[in-house]
């Protein structure tokens, strides 16, 4: 049986993070991934990292940006460790060799972005994310003799012991097919989030919300499932992201009339407003008839100069041309709010613990909580560093701390019983799990997304739970051993599912509207009810719901105007 | 909606048969993706079909394919296009158009796991594990940040845009004939760090890429990587920026490459045309008539280019003897020659690599140009016509 002291599932920024940090404290560490790393999803990761990292700045300011961004549901613990390391964290990258823009006197330069007080979002043209992970993929290469890569092996079950503590995982490898147990003593989910279950999204086709579901199945509590970011510049139809870089810059939004709309939403900050607000604000002008026929509004970015866009812009250039035939440069481009990010996750402390001992989770597929009802763009990345940092350094701290125990090979057979069930289905005897996944999506993007209200949502739990009996006879058409991407999608759909049905539940419990979370039902904010934690626990009923406190340190809940 | 048909290069490992083709009818809009008509298929007709994807918008690197023979990426060729290519290819080749479907294969120079799902670990990453693929800076990380000149990390942020799909290994000619070729992609990620001011390793690297049969000189210079790559990265430009920099740093290059590159500079400045008797002396010994003190490598290379030269005059690749005389070259007529030079001159003053990050793409110039010229708007037609009213 393969046994490493800390595994890390998930090989974006989060989990090659967490499998550097802890391979630094001198532990063994194993990292899984379903793709080859630099596949991973962090790559789409645009505009930035923030980090108050200026003389002029402080992580105050970085700090209350973010509570507020997060309409006061960010737990301000958490928030004050992500702003405080976060500069600390930057040099690190920068030593490592990431080519982050300069000044003029060759220091780091920084853009502004939505949602903050002060221009601190440090950026590598508009390819941070992939620039980053690049980067931390070039650490893994060099540190190979500590750090195992498992490169395209699909996780499938967590693995627990006697006393419920996590000891390792079920994987298949996809190459040949063949399951293998692993022994772990401490286990790090860095899955990433779970957008696929919205269509259309900004999200890669393999963000599945794997880790999310693996971790509730086991009995660990998911926090804020309800809050689940829409982004304000996706390309209609196929959901691609315009880097929120773009208004940093200068672009502007208007709406088919020509008018700068955001000066009747967010007068101060316009376009720079929070994400909720932004996608809002567009929604309304397109619901109430001031957008264009195909259901968008238009960003402008011809405002910008193009020696800037060249050099800053370059991939919403290639993005504008190649996927929607347009040129940014001398044209405004049609975009509309879309699915973007899983504010909400496995619920873990600010040293990515869950409720399980043994079980860590850090990044999109975490909720500790830095981002509460809605994320500000560029504290993204910074979550997955940081977050991903500390959760590898308390995994390797257990692992020497502990004995560890061998998982029983009982969950092997239960996920091999599992995957035989699902191909012994033959054509004809369900539907495709394609159709399902389409029907799931589009269900989600109509009745959870940027306005809800109760009947919207109940419905959509409605076929949520229907899917779900479903996809217990949906057949494949792959029945061999080599890539089978087709057993993989099905597994994933269970996993999608499980996602969904939590975001339901949770954003039919909270009766008012905070962040990413509209009810049109409920339209105001309503702290003296609301100003908790939604936590779910899997039952074989359905979620049980119960409620955590939100952290409060030094900043008291205000009304949010921008 | 369209209809297309897609023939794709199917091999199934456990069926004990070959590879063969296979067409799906899909029907799609043409400004949709190859990728988007692989995934119908698969979604609607054939779950077997296997091909690595994920974020559909060329960032994630994992639909490295060939579409009608041209390596790229599945999603960021739309099939509308790729069915006029192949229209186009069909007619150019003498069948009819109206026959002609998209014909998707797996990437090239790797050996095919299934369908199109190719083995990229013993190719391109192991040559990419090649080039010491990390920064080796020098002594303790500063206190701050490395402070460096700003265009130099905008310079190297071109590599950085690679996103290790394989396109332009799966194009590359060169590793067609020589599958120890360290490769476009590989070069290109050593630039990455040859060209990064922060790494204290720059000679070492030159050294190991120059001195290594299969490195920085195994490239013939074909471009084909540059029309392969989705991400402007232009692999082969980095290649010859490695080569720029080994000739800077004084390393020999045994395919004179780099003096043969000189010489050819050299002798257009003069001559207005190519000088081919000077060619050789110029590349291999320079000032060789003057100082008549060529160095040993260069009288063994002058000799062991005796048969070529032979040959080429024989086969009229070469002019004839006569004119091979050194000397016997005739100039441009007129002042011919000061246009030539004119250009010399304006090339040395506009010095700048060809790099993205800074440029744009092509054609953005001509458009920079247009907006210079056109006239600034004095006045508008309101107020020609409140002037007229």
């Amino acid at each position: 049986m393969p046994s490493h002291d800390v595994l890390v599932i998930g090989a974006g920024l989060a989990g090659q993070r967490a499998a550097l940090a802890a391979a630094e404290q001198g532990v063994s560490v194993g990292i899984i991934s379903k793709v080859h790393p630099v596949r991973s999803h962090s790559n789409a990761a645009q505009g930035g990292i923030n980090a108050a990292l200026n003389p002029g700045d402080s992580w105050e300011s970085h700090a209350f940006d973010t509570i507020k961004g997060s309409d006061y549901l960010g737990d301000q613990d958490a928030i004050e460790i992500m702003t405080r390391e976060a500069p600390e964290e930057i040099l690190h990258l920068e030593h490592l060799g990431v080519t982050f823009h300069r000044n003029e006197e060759g220091k780091l330069g920084t853009r502004a972005f939505g949602g903050a007080s002060a221009a601190r979002t440090y950026y590598v043209a508009d390819i941070t994310g992939q620039a980053i992970m690049h980067v931390l993929y070039e650490q893994l290469m060099k540190y190979s003799e500590q750090i195992a890569r498992y490169e395209e092996w699909f996780c499938t079950a967590l693995a627990m012991d006697e006393n419920d503590e996590c000891c390792g995982i079920v994987t298949r490898n996809i190459a040949d097919g063949s399951m293998e147990l692993f022994q772990a003593k401490s286990v790090i989910l860095a899955t990433g989030g779970n957008g696929q279950v919205w269509q259309p999204t900004t999200n890669a086709l393999i963000c599945t919300g794997d880790g999310i579901a693996m971790a509730y199945r086991v009995g660990a509590k998911l926090m804020d499932m309800e809050m689940i970011q829409y982004h304000p510049t996706t390309l209609a139809g196929k959901g691609f992201l315009i880097t929120e870089g773009a208004r940093g810059e200068g672009a502007h939004l208007l709406n088919a009339k020509g008018e700068r709309f955001m000066e009747r939403y967010a007068p101060n900050k316009m376009e720079l407003a929070s994400r909720d607000v932004v996608s809002r604000a567009e929604q309304t002008e397109i619901n109430e008839g001031r957008g264009f026929p195909d259901g968008t509004v238009a960003l402008d970015i011809t405002v910008v100069p193009k020696k800037r866009v060249h050099e800053a812009l370059r991939e919403i250039v290639l993005v504008g041309r190649d996927f929607a035939g347009v040129d940014i440069t001398r044209e405004p481009i049609h975009i509309k709010p879309g699915n973007h990010y899983t504010m909400g996750g496995v619920k873990t402390d600010v040293d990515g613990r869950t409720d399980i001992p043994g079980l860590y989770a850090a990044g999109e597929t975490a909720c500790v909580s830095v981002h509460g009802g809605n994320r500000l763009g560029a504290n993204s990345l910074l979550d997955t560093l940081i977050f991903g940092r500390r959760s590898g350094v308390d995994a390797a701290a257990r692992a020497k701390r502990i004995e560890g125990s061998r998982p029983s090979r009982k969950v092997l057979e239960a996920e091999e019983a599992t995957i035989a069930d699902i191909e012994s289905r033959q054509k004809g005897s369900g539907r495709r799990i394609s159709e399902i996944k389409r029907e799931l999506g589009e269900t989600m993007d109509a009745k959870v997304a940027v306005f809800r209200d109760e009947a919207g949502i109940q419905e959509a739990l409605e076929t949520v739970r229907r899917l779900q009996e479903e996809a217990k006879s949906a057949y494949i058409d792959d029945h061999g051993s080599v890539f089978n991407q087709d057993l993989v999608a099905a597994i994933e759909l269970g996993y999608m599912l499980d996602n969904a049905e939590s975001t339901c539940v949770a954003a039919l419990e909270r009766k008012e509207s905070r962040g990413a979370q509209y009810r049109t039902d409920f339209p105001e904010r309503n702290d003296e009810e609301w100003l908790k934690h939604i936590d779910l626990e899997r039952t074989d009923d359905g979620p049980e719901i119960s409620y955590s406190e939100v952290t409060i340190t030094q900043w008291e809940p205000e009304a949010r105007t921008y | 909606m369209a209809d297309y048909t897609i023939k794709v290069r199917r091999f199934q490992p456990e069926s004990g048969e070959g590879p063969y083709w296979e067409e799906f009818d899909v029907d799609l809009e043409p400004s949709l993706s190859v990728l988007d008509a692989l995934l119908q298929a698969k979604d609607r007709e054939d779950g077997s079909l296997a091909v690595r994807c994920s974020c559909r918008a060329a960032i994630c690197g994992s639909c490295g394919m060939k579409i009608n023979g041209q390596s790229g990426l599945g999603c960021k060729t739309q099939i509308g296009e790729a069915q006029e290519l192949a229209e186009k290819q069909a007619s150019a080749t003498g069948g009819d158009a109206k026959d002609a479907t998209v014909v998707i294969e797996p990437m090239g120079n790797m050996p095919v796991i299934k369908d199109l799902v190719t083995d990229m670990e013993s190719t391109h990453w192991t040559k990419i594990r090649r080039v010491t693929p990390w920064l080796l800076p020098h002594g303790d990380p500063p206190e701050r940040e490395y402070v460096v000149e700003p265009e130099s990390m905008i310079d190297i942020t071109q590599s950085m845009a690679c996103i290790q799909c394989g396109a332009c290994v799966s194009s590359c000619l060169s590793m067609e004939a020589d599958p120890g070729f360290i490769g476009p992609a590989a070069l290109a990620k050593a630039y990455r760090f040859v060209g990064d001011p922060r790494d204290a390793e720059t000679v070492e690297r030159l050294h190991d890429l120059a001195e290594d049969p299969h490195g920085i000189y195994d490239c013939t210079h074909c471009f084909s990587c540059i029309d392969a790559c989705p991400k402007g990265v232009a692999p082969m430009d980095q290649i010859m920026r490695l080569r720029r920099k080994a000739g800077e740093a004084g390393i020999e290059d045994p395919n004179s490459g780099h003096a043969h590159e000189r010489a050819f500079v050299k002798i257009i400045e003069k001559k207005g045309t190519l000088d081919e008797g000077l060619l050789l002396q110029e590349s291999f010994a320079p000032g060789i008539k003057s100082k008549l003190k060529p160095s040993k490598r260069a009288i063994k290379e002058l000799l062991g280019s005796i048969p070529t030269v032979l040959r080429a005059i024989r086969t009229g690749k070469a002019r004839s003897p006569v004119k091979l005389i050194p000397g016997a070259h005739p100039k441009l007529p007129d002042g011919a020659q000061d246009e030539v030079k004119a250009i010399y001159e304006h090339a040395e003053a506009h010095r700048e690599e060809f790099n993205l990050y800074i440029k744009g793409e092509e054609g953005d110039e001509e458009a920079a140009i247009e907006e210079r010229l056109e006239p600034p708007r004095t006045h508008t037609l309101a107020d020609e016509e409140a002037q007229n009213g």
